[in-house]
């Protein structure tokens, strides 16, 4: 208990003191974690609608794939894209290892599959219902891909949701690929593992809670957001 | 559809933009023991304000740090392995080794001490006592210089502690933080670099048992990676760090860093090896 | 796209189709001509393939043997000159005018003529005063309205209903079959499926009659209702169920009845 008590009294003093080291820390976490869910969701929403819409060879196996990769771990996506990134490796002349930029193409790997699966899984029911309606209309793919993206909207903030959470809770993969270096690449995870490691435990779990507490806050606004807007929209 | 494409855009466009213009850089590979103890937050603001070079450390093992510097991810490297760092610059990765500083490793273990471990003991026959009454002892395991370190013990010691790898030795495979961590649950001896242990506040019953022995000696090198081997290699920039370093304002910043009280660095002199 | 700017695609003939589902044939050597002319009504029991019969027609499902083939569209295809209305209306998460204005943009209806168009629309159908409102949130009978106006915006040459009132009110079904009338006079060919008789009384120029996926009768509606050719047809209009029991002889009897 005299843990607990302790880090809640460091998070407290922290967001009071408002600390800019923290306020950066927070920042980049957030502009991290956003950037690569924006990524993402790019990719992994018209990736999902085409898999539910379209029929071709090779299909299930992809859907398959794909589902594999949402429990992929993130250190093992952190050392592969360490490894392509570092100066040793096929990508090595961009010079991105250790920037926020690898940061994000490691947390855009671990979230596309999660947001691609889902929302095929989204977008495939919204198709039984929709389906003649469209043939009928005369809609062409990505017309059916487009509309559908935006009459799932609602769930599909769900999708997004989930990707939000592992990117923003996931510290495996920036850790190896961002280096956790003071200023540049720090976010609110690596910086508990490394409080953590000096064995600062409350101001470790202080960290974490903050770290709740900024998730709790996406989280509720969207939520918000999406129940007025389902209300509204029916 | 214009509605939701519209604030994902502008949300990319204010995020990608850089929050400050960016100062010249390098990347220090270094170890878990420079950063973890505070002392790169207490003297790189002093280079970074002099010279306007930003600084950016990766605090791993000096086994990864050296594989860093290696593949050409770091420009300078600053650990504390002395045949890995001579390795380093003989296989022609780095340009010139420096001796930097120096400190000690301190053997912990619980204040009931019952491997009788003494302040007299040299460090092998600490590590014998520890064998032979079977306490457990929580190993680095992760290649890093400190794990390198206790091998080496061990290996004057005549025993080799692998036979007993999940009993009383425990190789956690992890930093220093963790592994002190881990030993203050398990009550366990361990070895820890004295930067970090001066900076661990989660001691539990943990202290520093022994400490004088000549063979914990633990001296930190700095080696600037070769720019004929990966020609990206910021060498002007990382020779400046280096010679900031070693130069007389580097040692003076060196040595006035303290932890509660305690000076956890010394300039390397002529005692370091 | 306009039905006018193309001559029609009608007539539409049914050579041989069938349609299997399952292993199970559901379609049965089904041929028959719709010409251009008033209003069809498809009538029969449950299970009788009303259903599967609009999509052929509609080309939402394919024959699994047989021919379809649009005599009017020649080198073009007829799809864009056709458009259906469910029993359920599907409408997107988006206003009652985006709705309509929806269906404009799939058929590549020039940006600025479509605000008057689906003014128009929405004005045949009575729901001007909805048109902001998300469509989603209309009552039932509202929302088949907004079909109706969304099918005939397009201008179709043929429009299919499938059960359009299974679903509404007395007054909703009132209103739809009002505009079915008026979508009619209008000049588009009409082709429903019901299984209410009275309607099919208020609504028919031609009757087809279906039972167990074949075409039993077709005819015009005041032969049929007054003198129908196919006995079963006489037991459906009567109100005597179809049952067939297992084991009896008359197999074909049962499940074709016979023609005078």
């Amino acid at each position: 208990m005299n843990d607990f008590s302790s880090a809640l009294l460091a998070a407290l003093a922290l967001v009071l003191q408002l600390d800019s080291d923290l306020a950066e820390i927070v920042f980049l976490s957030l502009k991290v974690s956003l950037v690569a869910v924006s990524g993402a969701a790019l990719i992994g929403m018209p990736l999902g609608a085409a898999l539910a819409l379209f029929r071709f060879p090779g299909r299930a196996s992809i859907v398959v794939f794909i589902n594999a990769l949402m429990g992929l771990p993130p250190v093992v996506v952190g050392l592969a894209v360490y490894l392509a990134l570092s100066r040793a490796g096929p990508l090595g002349v961009f010079g991105l290892l250790f920037t926020p930029t690898a940061m994000i193409i490691a947390q855009l790997i671990l979230v596309t599959p999660i947001i691609a699966a889902l929302t095929r899984q989204v977008i495939d029911d919204l198709w039984r219902e929709y389906e003649e309606q469209f043939c009928s209309l005369g809609a062409g793919p990505g017309q059916r891909i487009m509309a559908l993206l935006w009459d799932g909207r609602f769930s599909l903030m769900t999708a997004i949701l989930a990707g939000f959470g592992r990117a923003s809770a996931e510290v495996g993969a920036v850790m190896i690929v961002g280096g956790n270096i003071d200023h540049v690449t720090r976010v609110m995870t690596t910086a508990i593992a490394l409080e953590v490691s000096k064995g600062d435990l409350a101001l470790a779990l202080g960290l974490g809670i903050i770290l709740i507490t900024l998730s709790l806050v996406v989280n509720g606004a969207s939520f918000l957001i999406s129940e007025t807007a389902r209300r509204n929209h029916g | 559809m214009m509605r939701l494409k519209l604030p994902i855009l502008v949300l990319l466009l204010t995020l990608a933009i850089p929050a400050t213009a960016e100062d010249p850089f390098i990347i220090v590979a270094s170890t878990t023991s420079t950063e973890n103890s505070g002392l790169f937050a207490h003297i790189l603001p002093l280079f970074e304000k002099k010279t306007h070079i930003q600084v950016r450390v990766i605090a791993a093992g000096t086994g990864q740090a050296i594989r860093l510097a290696t593949s050409g991810d770091a420009d300078v490297l600053l650990v504390h392995h002395l045949a890995s760092e001579k390795a380093f610059v003989k296989e022609g990765h780095g340009v010139k080794r420096h001796d930097l500083m120096y400190n000690n490793f301190v053997i912990v273990g619980p204040k009931s001490n019952p491997a009788s471990i003494t302040m007299g003991n040299s460090a092998a026959t600490a590590f014998t006592h520890i064998a032979n009454t079977k306490m457990p002892f929580v190993s680095r395991g992760d290649d890093s210089g400190t794990h390198k370190k206790e091998l080496g013990i061990w290996q004057v010691a005549g025993i080799d502690p692998r036979n007993a790898s999940g009993s009383w030795y425990r190789e956690a495979g992890a930093g220093m933080g963790a592994v002190l961590n881990t030993a203050a649950v398990m009550n366990a001896y361990t070895l820890s670099d004295r930067g970090t242990w001066l900076a661990f506040a989660n001691r539990g019953d943990l202290m520093i048992l022994n400490a004088g022995s000549s063979k914990l000696l633990n001296p930190y090198g700095v080696i600037l990676v070769n720019q004929n081997r990966h020609p990206h290699v910021k060498a002007e920039l990382g020779q400046k760090f280096i010679d900031w370093l070693i130069g007389p304002d580097g040692q003076k910043a060196i040595a006035s860093f303290t932890i509660n009280g305690e000076q956890a660095f010394f300039p390397a002199d002529k005692k370091s090896p | 796209m306009d039905r006018n700017e193309a001559k029609s695609i009608l007539p539409l003939e049914f050579r041989q189709v069938s349609f299997e589902a399952g292993g199970k044939r559901l379609i049965k050597d089904l041929s028959f001509r719709l010409e251009v002319g008033a209003r069809t009504i498809v009538i029969g029991p449950n299970g009788a393939g009303k259903s599967l019969f609009l999509r052929l027609c509609h080309s939402l499902i394919a024959p699994s043997s047989g021919k379809i083939i649009w005599h009017g569209a020649h080198g073009y295809d007829p799809a864009p000159f056709q458009a259906m209305v469910f029993q359920r209306p599907v409408m997107l998460r988006r206003s009652v005018a985006a709705n309509i204005g929806y269906a404009l943009s799939l058929r590549k209806v020039p940006r600025r003529e479509r605000p008057e168009r689906i003014e128009e629309a929405l004005r045949m159908t009575g729901l001007n005063r909805l048109a902001n409102y998300s469509a989603r949130v209309l009552s039932f009978g509202e929302q088949q309205k907004l079909a109706l106006a969304r099918a005939w915006v397009l201008r179709p040459q043929v429009l299919f209903l499938d059960e359009p009132t299974a679903s509404l009110d007395p007054a909703a079904t009132h209103d739809v079959e009002e505009l079915i009338n008026t979508i009619h006079q209008a000049g588009t060919r009409i082709v429903m499926t019901t299984h209410d008789l009275e309607q099919a009384r208020r609504l028919a120029d031609e009757l087809l009659f279906l039972h167990r996926g074949r075409l039993l009768e077709k005819s015009a509606a005041t032969a049929f209702f007054t003198k129908p050719e196919n006995d079963l047809a006489q037991k459906f209009i009567a109100g005597d169920l179809l049952w067939w029991k297992r084991g009896e002889d008359n197999r074909k009897q049962i499940s074709e009845g016979t023609t005078k």
